[in-house]
């Protein structure tokens, strides 16, 4: 057999080195696992369990039987832009120029890839927390840089330390970058803490990316944006989503906000790889912004009932479990089953038929935690807990 | 505050114990209990019910909304005369309204005979009462927020990390 590939005839490797080297998902098995049975309650989600609010959605049915169906401007359209630069201006203070700091990109997703491809060049250092969402180091490797990841922990409330940060800096590092409130802790960083990463920045003249797809789901505390830190804008390209705040994970959309440069590039790779997002996906969000902010108030106060509920639930088996003050994820740390995080993850499933998604999944600190994701409905949470209560019961030591 | 967060919990679902009500609002159950028995005490909680569709009950049921029109009597206004027409059982939901007419009300009964006799016998007739629009129900769709049939369905991938 050739080695570098399944096909006899070929004898060239078929996969790039850059891409061959990527660690694929750990946790394959388990979804072939997933595949087979039924019944299952899944906390392995990592989305709302609501649709779209339906003016959203009616806004995108309205223009496609308006013959909407064409491209639009590789920046996206001016009206939505022009939306989302007021609603950056009225929450946060910040002030954007739509025609050149603002990209509408196909989701945090690819805004992530944009802005790595953007700004790395060969061996480039971004320094990350970890545990942390999965798309991370793999869009720093896919763009020749190296990933420094920085583990954050319970103790510490999965914060990222700017100490931790500041050991981390080395000529090589190019930027920062900082996903919170997370996937998959549930953490939100406070302001504080934030300023004081914001100093390292200015220090060694980093640039600062920013994932706040999760900004709107936080809960008794007010989210900071870390461009609007003193100072940062200039430095932070901000990376904001619709997919989790209005329920539209399945329109692809989502943005990135900076410094011109870092846009321009941006968009030019943009421009040559998809064009634009989807029209009727950007029509959508532009509803989204002008009338969905009384859907976004409800199911914030519907995860929080969830929330409080279920971290309640998971504490009264005995489980220690972090307070997670925003996205809709709960980390509990399983350590008094004495299973390891995928052993916990899979047997769970076998037994009692309820899925969760093994702390390592995010990276190697997640050992002896699992991700929750409490965007589901009450009866299943309760079910889900008294399940995951009879499995804790039966090896708890 | 809290009170505030109890009571749209269970306007959502009445059938909620004060144990569950504390897990999703961080309460005691206690506390809990007494905001619950406090808001009965007071009637701001009039009551607990239950959104039937009754046409799948197979019962038969109509309803009918009717438009009336009144004329406001000296020192009591509108309120008299919708009292002479709430305190019939008939009468389910009364509002006085702002536009082209008084007070809406909302009549159920078993036949559309039933309730055309009670709109000609016992609405019309009072006193101030000027002129009535009877409107029957062919099919209920919504009610209080909830969509009878929903073709809406839930396909969310198992694990998505
Ligand atoms: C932290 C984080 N960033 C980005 C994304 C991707 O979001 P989008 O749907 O906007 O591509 C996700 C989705 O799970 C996420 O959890």
């Amino acid at each position: 057999m050739n080695p570098a590939n399944d096909c006899p005839s070929i004898k060239k490797p078929l996969v790039s080195q850059r891409v061959g080297a990527l660690a694929p998902s750990g946790i394959r098995k388990f979804f072939d696992l997933l595949a087979s049975m039924d019944d299952v309650i899944s906390l392995g989600v990592g989305e709302p369990d609501y649709a779209t609010p339906w003016r959203i959605r009616e806004s995108a049915i309205y223009s496609l039987e308006k013959g909407r169906t064409m491209y639009t401007s590789n920046l996206g359209m001016p009206e939505l832009r022009m939306e989302l630069a007021k609603h950056l201006e009225r929450t946060y203070g910040l002030k954007y120029d739509t025609d050149t700091e603002i990209l509408i990109t196909v989701g945090v997703s690819e805004a992530l890839d944009l802005v790595m491809r953007a700004v790395i060049d060969p061996n480039d250092e971004v320094v990350m927390q970890t545990p942390c969402y999965v798309a991370y180091p793999a869009a720093v490797l896919l763009s020749g840089g190296r990933p420094v990841q920085i583990a954050t922990s319970e103790k510490n409330n999965f914060e990222l330390a700017p100490a931790d940060i500041e050991a981390a800096v080395t000529p090589r590092t190019k930027a920062i970058l900082s996903g919170y409130p997370s996937n998959p802790t549930g953490a939100v960083m406070p302001r504080e803490k934030l300023a004081s990463i914001a100093g390292i920045a200015d220090k060694h003249d980093l640039l600062v990316i920013s994932d706040e797809i999760y900004a709107r789901l936080v809960y008794g505390m007010e989210h900071t944006c870390f461009a609007s830190l003193p100072g940062m804008q200039e430095r932070t390209i901000l990376l904001g989503g619709f997919s989790k705040a209005y329920a539209m994970t399945g329109w692809r959309i989502g943005y990135a906000a900076g410094p011109r440069e870092v846009i321009a590039a941006m968009t030019k790779i943009h421009q040559y790889t998809v064009m634009c997002a989807p029209t009727m996906a950007q029509v959508a969000a532009l509803e989204a912004l002008k009338g969905g902010e009384e859907s976004v108030r409800e199911m914030v106060a519907d995860y929080n009932r969830r929330r409080l509920m279920f971290v309640k639930g998971l504490r009264d088996i005995g489980f220690s479990c972090f307070e997670p003050k925003g996205a809709f994820y709960a980390f509990p740390n399983i350590g008094i089953t004495g299973m390891t995080s995928e052993e916990f993850a899979e047997k769970l499933l076998q037994e009692e038929k309820v899925a969760v998604v093994p702390g390592t999944a995010f990276g190697e600190c997640g050992e002896g935690y699992v991700r929750c994701c409490y965007a589901t409905a009450m009866p299943e949470l309760e079910e889900a807990l008294a399940r995951i209560k009879r499995f804790v019961e039966k090896r708890r030591r | 505050m809290l009170n505030r967060e109890i009571l749209k919990i269970l306007e959502k679902d009445a059938r909620l114990s004060p144990a569950q009500i504390a897990a999703m609002t961080g309460a005691t159950e206690e506390q809990v209990e007494q905001d619950i028995k406090q808001a009965e005490a007071d009637r701001t909680i009039v009551k607990y019910k239950t959104l039937i569709n009754w046409d799948k009950a197979g019962n038969e049921h109509v309803w009918a909304f009717i438009e009336v029109k009144i004329t406001p009597q000296r020192g009591v206004g509108f309120d008299a005369i919708a009292e002479r027409i709430y305190r019939f059982a008939e009468a389910k939901t009364v509002y006085l309204m702002a536009g082209a007419y008084d007070l809406a009300v909302i009549v159920e009964g078993r036949s559309m005979r039933e309730v055309a006799e009670f709109v000609t016998s016992k609405l019309a007739p009072i006193e101030g009462v000027t002129a009535t629009a009877t409107h029957f129900v062919l099919k209920k769709y919504k009610e209080d927020g909830e969509i009878f049939e929903s073709a809406e369905e839930n396909k969310r991938q198992a694990v998505i990390l």
